[in-house]
């Protein structure tokens, strides 16, 4: 590059406004930044999905063919410890992930394994909530409202689950490499996770079991 | 429990002659090929180069060419359906209903899924990160998942041809036909396995493009610097990763109905089927942006170089492509004007589809304008994208009347609809796709295809798609419904003729591109371009080698403007003397093909209901991901002496080349 080119460059750089790579001046961005930023579209994909199943609960929540509807059939204790759960874990992984950008490995392993058995509680009490509707004979093909709940909510639970396999994998793989630059980027995208299923909590909790719940 | 779930020598079709012999000669087609490879000592090299690459050219190169063969599938069915309706007149024709439905499933399934989805995937893969001048997406690995989860779906939708049977209920598996009750066997599982399977592969594309597009660009590369194709592509994938959710979520639903008996779209207990159409069409809308906007991209790309004339109006062209994203996701109701939502509904949604034709509207005008006044050359590119414009507004235009909802009452399911999207999809997406593929093939081979074969299968797809498409508006307005067995009407059956006679005139067409493809590999050497830029280009992926090497660029480039190649060149003057360093470059993986591996045992053993099974193969593809996360050595670093010496012989032969042609002019 000649003198004149890079001078022409520099004026053309503060013009755009600074070294912003979104507006092309700096080149393609640093592997960190975009597989953060790629997860996030992913997490952004997701909630679209839940979003048609919160569609199709709206749709549906009048259709109980005769069948309970929610405000029979929903124990708030029982969401209530689950909520408590689940924020919990958030909190506790967000605790491993300080520990992880401090390279502590020993307080990432306990704040990750808090994580998991909060997560883990969260998903033994839903499925408590569920066994019991299935045995009252409320289960999913009760009714369609009874199947977009199940839906739903179990979507969620589903979500929960192999987020907490994700986890176990996470540890594992600190255990046996290390905090190498790719695992620390992965532990960004869990933790991005798992705090993206709270949003979607506070959603369930709110549409489902609190709307459902009040008349 | 059965072992085999559903799966017994039933499943065989040996009552049926025809998908009996045809899935026998592929079966045995395919067996051969295999037999070929390995027999010849080829499998080393296709595993090395192509199976496990995570290269995006390579890819997009696959990508393209799974297209191609789909293609070919699903124009048997078509021409299956035209020669059917040509004699079914007072008459049963040859294929029996339960077999004539799942042509129709089949054809429509494969040419949207398994032919125009992969196609402008497979351009985007191998165009996009050459045009923003960057060396591969940003999930090379996943790319590959991506390319070999749609295979997964494709083989899938094959294997019924064999073994089984396919959906009955159209493209879209409409409730309550395709609930078990109406459907009990396993076609509908057939079809929203492999989508569903394939559905993920797409939306890991578009979250892989939306990233490398908003984070990967060479430096200088800004918004508004960026080639038109390269903002189609960007359209296409966000709407990908607002869409296709819906889609999953949706055949989730009817596969919940199908397996555990839930309600969500059942006659009883409160289901609600017109739930199914409107949230099939709130992702089915965007779908069709999702396949035509990277076509007006390739357009774009080839008016421009062919007319030697930057592009007209480039931002309200960004402005269009960006609006229709956006309105894309407001007309779905169009599709079912007759569900009964009231006149106001019906209104508001009939305008907005008109609404949708201006940003069009304003594109066709650019493209125009762009070759007002330029020099143009006449290549297959251009030829195919003329055509495009004359057919498109036609089928953009009927498009219009059926979005007025009273005309809408009438022509609804009729043959008129069939013809207007048949209008636009192979007017718009496939002439689009043929533009890229003869645009980009001397990019990705290093030598030009056929001029001669490519300008004839024009011609012949051209005329062939009049004659097969136009007589079906006539049909339509004389009131044929679609998917029709049989009829009685002789008002129709003349048209119908002529239409079967348009389906054989694209069958030369086809047999042109065959024999194009074929004659061009045998006569390389004459059809060699040793320059890397055949067509006197202006974007990016002209200034390198073709093929480009693996790193792409031995030195990423520097944007100073729009239509960035063309700017360097004419600077030229400017001793090209880099500081060459060296490049890293992902390593291959098998990941990809293992994970559809495991991917297809369990959408056979879901469609069969082998649940062994199903749980193995489920376990198999988590377990891949977590070897490939084990692995240490995640790149490959090309030494700096070696990207020196494959850049230089590509800007010497650049050169000579150069100085030949100033010399014989």
């Amino acid at each position: 590059m000649t003198a004149a080119h890079a001078a022409d460059a520099t004026a053309e750089i503060s013009l755009e406004g600074g070294q912003a790579t979104g507006r092309g001046a700096g080149g393609p961005a640093p592997v960190r930044v975009y597989v953060g930023y790629g997860f996030w579209i992913f997490i952004l994909s997701d909630m679209v999905m839940f979003s048609a199943f919160f569609a199709a609960y709206a749709v549906l929540e009048g259709a109980t063919a005769g069948g309970p509807g929610g405000r029979q059939l929903f124990d708030l204790t029982n969401v209530a410890w689950e909520t408590a759960c689940l924020l919990l874990s958030s909190f506790a992984c967000g605790l491993a992930s300080l520990a992880a950008a401090s390279r502590n490995a020993l307080w990432f392993h306990v704040a990750m394994a808090a994580t998991f058995v909060l997560g883990a509680v969260f998903v033994g009490l839903e499925l408590k909530e569920f066994a019991g509707l299935a045995a009252a004979g409320d289960g999913p093909q009760r009714s369609a409202f009874l199947s977009a709940f199940f839906t739903l909510v179990g979507c969620h639970g589903l979500h929960v689950t192999a987020g907490l396999l994700w986890l176990l994998t996470m540890m594992a793989q600190v255990l046996a490499k290390g905090f190498r630059a790719d695992i620390l980027r992965r532990i960004l995208c869990f933790t991005l996770f798992w705090h993206a299923l709270d949003i979607i909590w506070v959603a369930i909790f709110t549409v489902v079991y609190l709307m459902g719940k009040t008349p | 429990m059965n072992l085999l779930g559903k799966l017994t020598w039933a499943a065989l079709p040996l009552d049926q002659p025809i998908p009996m012999i045809a899935s026998a000669a592929v079966a045995l087609g395919i067996l051969a090929v295999l037999a070929w490879v390995v027999l010849s000592g080829h499998f080393p090299y296709l595993w090395r180069e192509w199976i496990t690459s995570v290269d995006h050219k390579h890819i997009g190169v696959m990508y393209c060419l799974l297209a191609l063969v789909m293609l070919l599938r699903g124009f048997s069915d078509a021409i299956m359906m035209r020669s059917q309706q040509a004699v079914a007149f007072h008459a049963p024709g040859y294929l029996p209903p339960e077999h004539y439905d799942q042509v129709f499933s089949a054809h429509g399934t494969i040419m949207i899924f398994f032919v125009a989805m992969p196609f402008v995937i497979g351009l985007m893969n191998f165009v996009v990160p050459l045009q923003l001048g960057v060396r591969d997406v940003a999930f090379p690995t996943l790319n590959s998942v991506s390319f070999w989860l749609t295979a997964t779906g494709a083989l899938l939708v094959n294997l019924s041809l064999g073994i089984g049977e396919f959906a009955r209920t159209g493209w879209l598996p409409y409730p309550p036909l395709s609930e078990l009750t109406y459907s009990p066997g396993v076609g509908v599982d057939y079809y929203l396995w492999s989508l569903q399977i394939s559905g993920v592969g797409t939306l890991l594309t578009g979250i892989n493009f939306v990233t490398t597009i908003l984070k990967l660009r060479a430096p200088g590369m800004s918004y508004l610097r960026m080639p038109m194709f390269c903002w189609t592509a960007l359209a296409s994938n966000l709407l990908i990763v607002a869409a296709f959710p819906i889609l999953t979520a949706t055949l989730a639903m009817l596969i919940l109905d199908r397996y555990l008996g839930f309600h969500f779209f059942t006659n009883e207990a409160g289901g609600n089927v017109m739930m199914f159409m409107n949230l099939i069409w709130a992702w089915g809308h965007p779908e069709v942006y999702i396949l035509v906007l990277p076509a007006f991209g390739v357009f774009s790309e080839v008016v421009s170089t062919f007319s030697g004339k930057p592009l007209f109006g480039y931002r309200s062209m960004v402005i269009a492509t960006m609006a229709i994203c956006l309105l894309s996701f407001m007309v779905w109701l169009h599709h079912f004007f007759t569900m009964g939502a009231g006149a106001d509904v019906n209104a508001v949604f009939g305008v907005m589809s008109m609404i949708i034709a201006v940003p069009t509207g304003v594109k066709v005008f650019n493209w125009l304008f762009t070759m007002y006044g330029g020099r143009i050359r006449f290549e297959t590119p251009v030829l195919w994208s003329i055509g495009f414009m004359v057919t498109f507004v036609i089928g953009g235009m009927t498009g219009v009347l059926l979005a007025v909802p009273p005309a809408d009452f009438l022509l609804h399911n009729s043959l008129f609809l069939v013809a207007h999207f048949h209008n636009v999809i192979i007017g718009g997406v496939l002439f689009g796709a043929f533009a890229g593929y003869e645009y980009w093939f001397p990019k990705a081979f290093g030598f030009r295809l056929h001029g001669g074969l490519g300008k004839a299968a024009f011609w012949c797809w051209l005329i062939g798609f009049y004659l097969a498409f136009m007589p079906l508006y006539v049909v339509g307005l004389e009131g044929m419904t679609r998917r029709m067995q049989h009829y009685d009407v002789p008002a129709w059956h003349p048209w119908l003729l002529l239409a079967a006679a348009g389906s054989v005139v694209i069958l030369i067409g086809i047999c042109c591109q065959i024999a194009q493809l074929w004659i061009s590999i045998a006569r390389r050497e004459a059809l060699r371009d040793v320059t890397g830029d055949p067509w006197d280009g202006r974007s990016l992926e002209w200034s390198t080698a073709s093929p480009p090497p693996a790193f792409n660029y031995a030195v990423l480039p520097d944007v100073r403007g729009e239509d960035a190649y063309w700017s360097i060149k004419r600077a030229a003057g400017e001793p090209a003397s880099p500081a060459y360093e060296a490049i890293e470059v992902p390593r291959n993986s098998p990941t990809g093909f293992v994970c559809a591996f495991f991917a297809t045992v369990m959408g056979f053993a879901l469609i069969w209901h082998i649940w062994w099974m199903a749980i193995a193969g489920l376990i198999g593809a988590g377990a891949t991901f977590v070897v490939f996360a084990w692995r240490d050595r995640t790149e490959e670093v090309i030494p700096a002496a070696e990207v020196e010496r494959i850049d230089r012989q590509n800007l010497q032969a650049r050169a000579q080349a150069l100085a030949g042609k100033a010399a014989s002019a």
